[in-house]
């Protein structure tokens, strides 16, 4: 799992969603310790405040937690709570940029519909 | 380390190379310095460390006036293009004598790094490739232990697997033991990650000196048809505009707008973008 540098977002964005994107994923589990800052920007060759920024973001909403000298931890619930907001989220993020291609292509909401639905039975 | 450049001018010949500078590099931070060819990145770096004599204006480490001041030159590293090592040293020599006159200089670490870029020690200095003579640079520089390190074109000749490997080594230098880094290059795509403090220098003047977020924050680009651009764009203020057929792409200063009409795309600015474009605007 990598971050997607899209340039189309900060940096720090980036970082962050990829981080939830692995915890959704489960690569890093509930309790368990996440990369530091300096792994992180070694990694992707960002100044480490901007990882540190990235991070700072999961721990502000409460996703991880610092343990004194320890590092970085998910936190128990973190999981769930991250599949409630990408829930909320989804409309958004998907269903109106999907909607605006497909008046741009020129396809009915009846006929969306039903590629929705052929789509999710796949 | 807070070094101050107050009204810094430097004429050479008919070139104003500093025209009225003020800067100040305070912080243990990254700092980018990007300019085009012949902007006055080099000639900066070079008053800093009193290699150059400043026409007029003041250069000051803590309110301590620089120049020929060892207390100050001590704890900055400059390096640069020229190197003043004897014609006949060979690399490993250089750093043992480095060792001996830089009270700071970590030679462990300077044998480490040799190793991981393939530094040969037992080669004369002047006998090393363009990309080498690089490396030895670097390596020098990273084990100076100055609090202030002042990186002029670092990656020249470089190779791109070399490049990484700087990068990498700069960041884990800069974790450890956070320092005042001023880089300057003209690779500006592979260093908008690193540089958390931009300052843009154009025919000897300072024309941006911001955090790289807050630089690519201040404008966004727009594409779509030409003539919903055109109307879009009409009376914003226009960094660049280019089109391909009946499409068209708009860089505008301001802030990102949520909702835009119909058939419009917004996108961010990047850093070598926001750079080209700034350079392309009337002085």
């Amino acid at each position: 799992m990598q971050p997607t540098f899209d340039s189309q977002k900060p940096l720090f964005l980036s970082i962050a969603e990829w981080l939830e994107d692995a915890i959704l994923a489960g690569a890093y589990k509930e309790e368990s310790q996440v990369p530091s800052i300096t792994e992180i920007s070694l990694s992707y060759k960002i100044n480490p405040a901007t990882a540190l920024k990235g991070v700072n973001m999961l721990v502000d909403s409460g996703l991880l937690y610092k343990k004194r000298g320890l590092g970085m931890f998910v936190a128990t619930g973190a999981c769930k709570k991250l599949l409630r907001r990408r829930q909320e989220q989804f409309y958004e993020d998907f269903i109106r940029p999907l909607a605006a291609e497909a008046k741009r292509l020129e396809i009915g909401a009846d006929e969306l519909s039903a590629m929705v639905k052929r789509g999710y039975e796949q | 380390m807070r070094i101050e450049l107050k009204n810094v001018s430097k004429r050479f010949g008919q070139t104003q190379a500093l025209d009225s500078v003020n800067v100040v590099f305070g912080e243990q931070k990254i700092y980018g310095l990007l300019g085009n060819n012949g902007a006055g990145k080099s000639t900066m770096l070079n008053i800093i460390t009193s290699r150059y004599l400043a026409d007029s204006g003041e250069v000051a480490m803590n309110g301590q006036p620089i120049f020929d001041n060892d207390a100050c030159l001590n704890q900055i590293y400059l390096l640069s293009e020229k190197s003043f090592y004897p014609d006949s040293m060979k690399t490993g020599e250089a750093i043992k004598w480095a060792a001996i006159f830089y009270p700071s200089f970590d030679r462990n670490l300077a044998h480490q790094l040799a190793e991981r870029f393939n530094l040969p020690l037992k080669k004369k200095i002047t006998a090393l490739s363009t990309g080498y003579a690089s490396i030895f640079k670097i390596v020098m520089a990273l084990s100076s232990g100055a609090p202030v390190l002042l990186l002029d074109e670092p990656v020249l000749g470089l190779d791109a697997g070399h490049r990484d490997l700087f990068y990498k080594i700069l960041i884990e230098r800069y974790s450890e033991n956070p320092c005042t880094i001023v880089i300057s290059t003209h690779l500006i795509a592979e260093v908008a990650g690193l540089i958390e403090h931009c300052v843009i220098i154009k025919n000897g003047r300072i024309v941006k000196d911001a955090p790289a977020q807050d630089l690519l924050a201040g404008g966004y680009t727009v594409s779509g048809p030409a003539g919903l651009v055109d109307e879009y764009i009409r009376g914003k203020r226009v960094l660049s505009q280019s089109g391909l057929g009946g499409l068209k792409t708009a860089s505008l200063s301001g802030e990102r707008p949520n909702e835009l009409p119909q058939g419009l795309e917004s996108g961010r600015l990047n850093l070598q973008e926001y750079f080209i474009e700034l350079m392309n605007e009337e002085a």
